[in-house]
């Protein structure tokens, strides 16, 4: 006797999300990338449909880090204080579909720049490469506020994916991104009714809804990768029961996240049992992506050239029907 | 809450007027008041003073269906006007009711599978309205049985439990609560389950009061639609906060915004 698949018939999707502008649309990429429209949980081909795959943007910080494992500078080589550079090289030599620009320095306890300064990097950036861009301000509300709507404005036309707007301070980032006109992202704190309340907040304003990316402060593998996996996990059931609030694409900070972890940096001198480390961080991060994947992750922000290659391959293997 | 608006309905003047004076665009404002206040589907009754009553019910619908896509929940006693109905809607289509009795049921449930429509059977039979939980639940086993073996899956199919006046006859009203309980419990997946909500304070004070009271009282029995006034916000916001309690939806802040935003209302 034949087994029947039980199958899901869902009647609402997630939304899709454009980010970049060749030429003919207003900008200078020489790409654009779509995420979105998915009409059933990741991956599920024999029940519904992924017209777009996930994509991988690299992570290209405006200063160089001084904390990072060496075994993520050691691969990265000697870009790393110049962010063009570092842009061109994720591109020309790991394949990144996209760019994710943070603007560290501007935060205060890192440097403190200027919005000036800000807006020269992201200029630089925009030169360098013609794959789209996301710019993602510091993690202070006053610096936010004051880099962003510059930063926004003279990306202008280029269609950038911008974050990002929280709870607490939203207005500012959102009426950049409706007067130059990128697409935005919410961001929560782990935490799935804070997600759905900013997209109402950004909504309320004025803010098209399908013009959002929503961020759920992801953990990494072993510190919070399981917490975040659930909250998408129920961001999608929801979208597809026809909550148009939590419809939008998501993106994941797999990089960040995964190399604070002690497994993905310790050496194998420090810890011998848990074996070289030039293999163990890079497996580190793909492990946080491919898990982020299963729970509908769209964009994944990542790092290391190897663990990009790794989770390349292995979308390319999940999207087969 | 699958919201079905009541309001089409030939015995409210506004409705018997635009159906006396043909004026299709009165209909079509009603319509869109109903959904504009949140109806996910509209009840089309052409009122107890309908001479063609098949003529009538088509007009309605063809009407209607020209201004929205929205379920439209045809609602007749009389099979040949039922059929008429079902013919000319283009829109999905929910049959407006049978109930227990075997000649009802072999004439209304071979349409809803010719027609591919949901069809809602109410828990009474010839021998009127059940005195208690049980013999809801009864009656709503044997709508239950006949659909299936006319191919109708339990999901197409909305037993009501019938609501009384709670100024008539006090003591049902809990019984119509239990049976909703009970009703779920008949199959996996269960058949879906509705109530005619404004016969609960019909004749009755406080109407408002007593709707919105006993559709949060429904909900938490596992109510899943609801025919009643859409244009009674409060009952519609109670609705929305009950299933949120039901942890049917994801809660926020703003959650009655959020619930009308995402239906693309005011």
């Amino acid at each position: 006797m034949a087994l029947e698949l039980v199958k899901e018939n869902w009647t609402n999707k997630i939304n899709t999300v454009t980010i970049g502008a060749t030429a003919a649309e207003g900008g200078t990429r020489t790409s654009v990338v779509t995420v979105g429209g998915e009409t059933t949980m990741p991956f599920l081909h024999f029940e519904g449909e992924m017209p777009y795959r996930p994509v991988i943007a690299m992570e290209v910080l405006d200063m160089e880090p001084d904390d990072w494992a060496e075994t993520l500078t050691g691969a990265l080589g000697d870009v790393l204080s110049d962010p063009a550079a570092w842009a061109k090289k994720c591109v020309e030599e790991y394949g990144a579909d996209i760019i994710c620009l943070t603007l560290l320095s501007a935060h205060p306890d890192w440097g403190d720049t200027s919005a000036e300064h800000a807006v020269e990097t992201v200029k630089a950036v925009l030169e360098a490469v013609g794959v789209p861009l996301i710019i993602w301000g510091p993690d202070n509300p006053e610096k936010m506020n004051e880099v962003i709507p510059k930063c926004s404005q003279a990306a202008a036309g280029e269609n950038c994916l911008i974050g990002s707007a929280m709870q607490d301070n939203y207005k500012a980032v959102a009426a950049a991104c409706i007067a130059d006109k990128h697409k935005l992202i919410t961001e929560a704190p782990l935490d799935i009714n804070i997600a759905k309340q900013v997209n109402i907040l950004v909504s309320d304003m004025g803010f098209d809804l399908n013009n959002v990316v929503m961020y759920p402060t992801n953990g990494g593998l072993g510190y919070g990768l399981e917490y975040s996996y659930s909250i998408m996990e129920r961001e999608r059931l929801a979208a597809f029961g026809g909550d148009k609030m939590l419809a939008m694409p998501i993106a994941n900070m797999i990089g960040r996240e995964a190399w604070r972890a002690k497994e993905a940096k310790a050496l194998e001198s420090e810890q011998p049992q848990w074996g070289p480390e030039s293999e163990r961080g890079p497996m580190w991060e793909a492990i946080t992506a491919v898990g982020s994947l299963q729970s509908g992750a769209d964009i994944l922000i990542m790092r290391h050239p190897a663990a990009v290659a790794s989770v390349r391959e292995t979308i390319n293997r999940l999207m087969q029907k | 809450m699958f919201i079905i608006s009541e309001r089409i309905n030939g015995m409210f003047r506004a409705v018997r007027n635009a159906i006396v004076d043909k004026d299709a665009e009165a209909i079509q404002r009603i319509a869109k008041e109903q959904i504009a206040a949140g109806a996910d589907a509209l009840d089309v009754n052409v009122g107890p003073a309908s001479r063609d009553t098949a003529g009538t019910m088509q007009w309605l619908v063809e009407t209607i269906q020209k201004v929205t896509d929205k379920p439209l929940c045809l609602d007749t006693p009389i099979p040949k006007t039922m059929e008429a109905a079902l013919k000319v809607c283009d829109n999905p289509k929910i049959i407006n009711s049978t109930n227990g009795e075997i000649e009802k049921l072999d004439a209304l449930l071979p349409l809803a599978a010719e027609y591919n429509a949901d069809i809602i059977g109410l828990a009474m039979d010839s021998k009127g309205i059940p005195r208690d939980a049980a013999g809801r639940v009864e009656i709503a086993l044997q709508i239950l049985a006949s659909a299936m073996e006319h191919g109708i899956e339990p999901d197409r199919l909305y037993i009501d439990p019938v609501a009384l006046p709670v100024n008539a006859v006090q003591a049902q009203s809990p019984n119509t609560l239990e049976a909703l309980s009970q009703i779920r419990l008949l199959s996996d997946p269960p058949p879906k389950t509705v109530v005619g909500l404004s016969n609960i304070s019909q004749g009755g004070s406080m109407r408002s009061l007593l709707n919105r009271t006993y559709v949060v009282m429904c909900i938490a029995h596992g109510l899943d639609a609801a025919i009643v006034d859409p244009g009674d916000r409060e009952l519609v916001d109670a609705s929305i906060t009950a299933d949120l309690l039901m942890n049917k939806a994801i809660y926020a802040d703003d959650f009655l915004k959020a619930y009308r935003a995402s239906k693309g209302i005011e």
